[in-house]
């Protein structure tokens, strides 16, 4: 996460200024580009598709971490703003997980039990 | 050079003593309170698009057996016969990117308290937040008019394209209302940060944050704007990659 960022805003300007900052967003760019070209071709690979979904959100979370840390600057923030951030977003985790159990149990009630649901 | 940057934030941020962060008289955060306020809105508009995802998620796992495949429904490129899938999605994401990219450029040119300069990266975050919404109107024009061999119902009469309770791509309305509902509440965040952009746009060009010493306003535009990106990559995977 964050640096040791204790001085802050006050000074972070050199990061996000001047013509070392804006080659870093081009890479950046360049980067997020890259991967979803990668992914646009890899989706018509023969990979087994269990891996492709796997690969593809591990991807994604990679675009999502260079997105929020260098676009929205959350890399110059402090550590304490950027743990407030992120730390309720772990709570989607479970929520994932217990959906996707519950739309397989629905698939289950449909396809085998005929259950209208 | 850099007194001028955020200015509110790095008077709040004069001393930050690390032992006693939290004990009063300094900002915990370093930021000002538009800016924790953005953050804080941004996050719970996250959860709300969590919500709508991992509803979608749950029902396609429900519907897996009918649930049909976005390669064999998006497949259609302006001016092409042949289908490409994949690929209008993909110039979509290709136009997002690069327009958050101007945005943070315009954020940087503020930061040097260059209005020319974030004037003209503005206007190209505008052009392209007005070229992604005219590529989704076309995407939506095309779900929703359909194929010319449609689908055949069960008393042969044929059905094209899409509505709220029946689409021809499968035989559940679900995959098409999670079509119009995700992307469309997407397209209307791109749509309002457009709205926001313009008028922050012409704040620039007027010399509004000149005046006041500081472009922060265009940093928490910025903010959102790029969230609006972040949330088309978790659409771009969910609905059209996996």
């Amino acid at each position: 996460m964050s640096s040791n960022n204790h001085e802050a805003s006050a000074d972070h300007s050199h990061d996000t200024v001047g013509p070392a900052a804006r080659k870093r967003l081009w890479r950046v760019f360049w980067l997020l580009l890259g991967i979803t070209l990668f992914e646009v071709g890899i989706a018509f690979s023969s990979i087994p598709h269990d891996w492709l979904i796997k690969l593809f959100i591990a991807l994604t979370i990679v675009k999502a971490y260079y997105i929020v840390f260098y676009f929205m600057h959350m890399k110059h923030e402090t550590t304490s703003l950027a743990w407030t951030l992120l730390l309720p977003l772990a709570l989607l985790i479970y929520f994932v997980f217990m959906m996707m159990n519950e739309g397989n149990a629905l698939n289950w009630a449909r396809t085998i039990f005929d259950m209208a649901v | 050079m850099s007194s001028s940057v955020s200015s509110v934030s790095s008077e709040e941020a004069i001393v930050r003593d690390k032992k006693n962060m939290w004990g009063g008289g300094q900002s915990p955060y370093g930021v000002s309170w538009g800016k924790l306020y953005m953050w804080i809105f941004l996050l719970s508009d996250a959860f709300t698009f969590s919500g709508l995802l991992i509803a979608y998620g749950t029902m396609r796992h429900s519907h897996a057996d009918v649930w049909p495949a976005a390669n064999s429904v998006f497949h259609h490129f302006p001016f092409i016969e042949k289908e490409m899938p994949l690929a209008y999605v993909g110039l979509m994401t290709f136009i997002l990117i690069m327009s958050s990219v101007t945005m943070v450029l315009a954020v940087e040119a503020g930061h040097r308290n260059s209005k020319k300069e974030a004037g003209i990266w503005m206007i190209l975050t505008i052009i392209g937040g007005f070229m992604f919404l005219g590529s989704q109107a076309w995407e939506w024009y095309h779900f929703i008019t359909g194929t010319e061999h449609g689908r055949v119902l069960a008393d042969g009469t044929v059905f094209h394209g899409a509505n709220m309770v029946m689409n021809e791509y499968g035989t559940t309305p679900l995959f098409g209302d999670f079509f119009f509902f995700i992307t469309g509440f997407h397209g209307f965040h791109v749509f309002s940060g457009v709205c926001i952009n313009i008028m922050i746009f012409f704040n620039v060009i007027n010399g509004v944050y000149e005046k006041r010493g500081h472009y922060e306003q265009v940093e928490k535009a910025g903010l959102y704007w790029h969230f609006v990106d972040l949330v088309w990559v978790f659409v771009f995977t969910f609905f059209y990659l996996v």
